[in-house]
């Protein structure tokens, strides 16, 4: 089976304007829905709080790996690290790399997460419990964005 | 959600990683033969491959490891069959974890194409 998950999205807008929704920490977490408490360095752990409605409890960490100016930039993290209690560090990270591609519309922006062989088993349990209920929610989240940004 | 996926998580806890055990090509192959359906023997399952008895013996120990099979008994003789749903449930956590991303995109596809 597949390990990763890959995604490949065209963007009408430049290279450079993706790179900033990437890489600036206040523009990510406006459409990633996590408020961070600082700037993105590589090597350096990152840290914030999720905004999502309902999951605002929920802490967002995450190391940056790379960032290659408009063209990379990874970070590891504890996929749906949903429990405030439970001490996530000794488990293995997936790997999330954004690469973007110039093209004559904009940009291509491929996503791969990889690295789901090594999550524990009991980590898709909770990642099943937050999905309950979690999806409606979300989808109402992307209309209004969409909506208020047309 | 499905309730066949919440209870068969559950059972899945105290299991070796399904991915990991399925990230293998000879493992993958053998999974191949056992999805055609009878129970087969660890003879059957060596025929016509290049694999040893014993190569295919401790590749099916993994895969009963993490439950994706299942040995019985027949007379004195050990078969080994496919147990799908743990597969399934593989599949449907990445299936989770990729509508998250969908989601994720069109949202910065929305903010940079503003």
């Amino acid at each position: 089976m597949n390990d990763r998950i890959e995604k490949v999205i065209d963007l009408k807008a430049p290279v450079a304007r993706v790179w900033r929704a990437l890489t600036d920490h206040e523009e990510f977490g406006t459409w990633f829905r996590v408020r961070l408490d600082g700037p993105f360095v590589p090597g350096q752990v990152s840290r914030g709080h999720i905004t999502y409605p309902g999951y605002e409890h929920l802490r967002w960490e995450a190391v940056v790996q790379k960032m290659e100016p408009e063209r990379l930039f990874s970070f590891t993290w504890h996929p749906y690290a949903v429990d405030p209690k439970a001490d996530y560090t000794q488990e293995s990270p997936t790997l999330v790399e954004f690469t973007l591609e110039q093209i004559a519309t904009g940009t291509r922006l491929r996503v791969v997460e990889s690295g789901f062989d090594r999550l524990p088993a009991r980590r898709r349990d909770e990642a099943f419990r937050m999905n309950e209920g979690g999806w409606s929610a979300q989808a109402e989240n992307i209309a209004r964005h969409v909506e208020q940004k047309p | 959600m499905s309730s066949r996926s919440r209870s068969g998580a559950a059972a899945l806890r105290s299991r070796a990683s399904v991915f990991a055990a399925l990230g293998d090509e000879t493992r993958l192959s053998v999974l191949g033969r056992l999805a055609k359906g009878e129970p087969q023997s660890i003879a059957r399952l060596t025929e016509g491959t290049r694999l040893t008895r014993q190569a295919v013996t401790k590749h099916l120990r993994v895969l009963e490891d993490a439950g994706v099979v299942r040995s019985v008994r027949i007379g004195r003789e050990s078969r080994f069959t496919l147990e799908p749903r743990p597969i399934d449930e593989a599949r449907d956590f990445l299936d989770l974890v990729s509508r998250q991303w969908d989601d994720a995109l069109a949202r910065l596809k929305a903010f940079v194409e503003s």
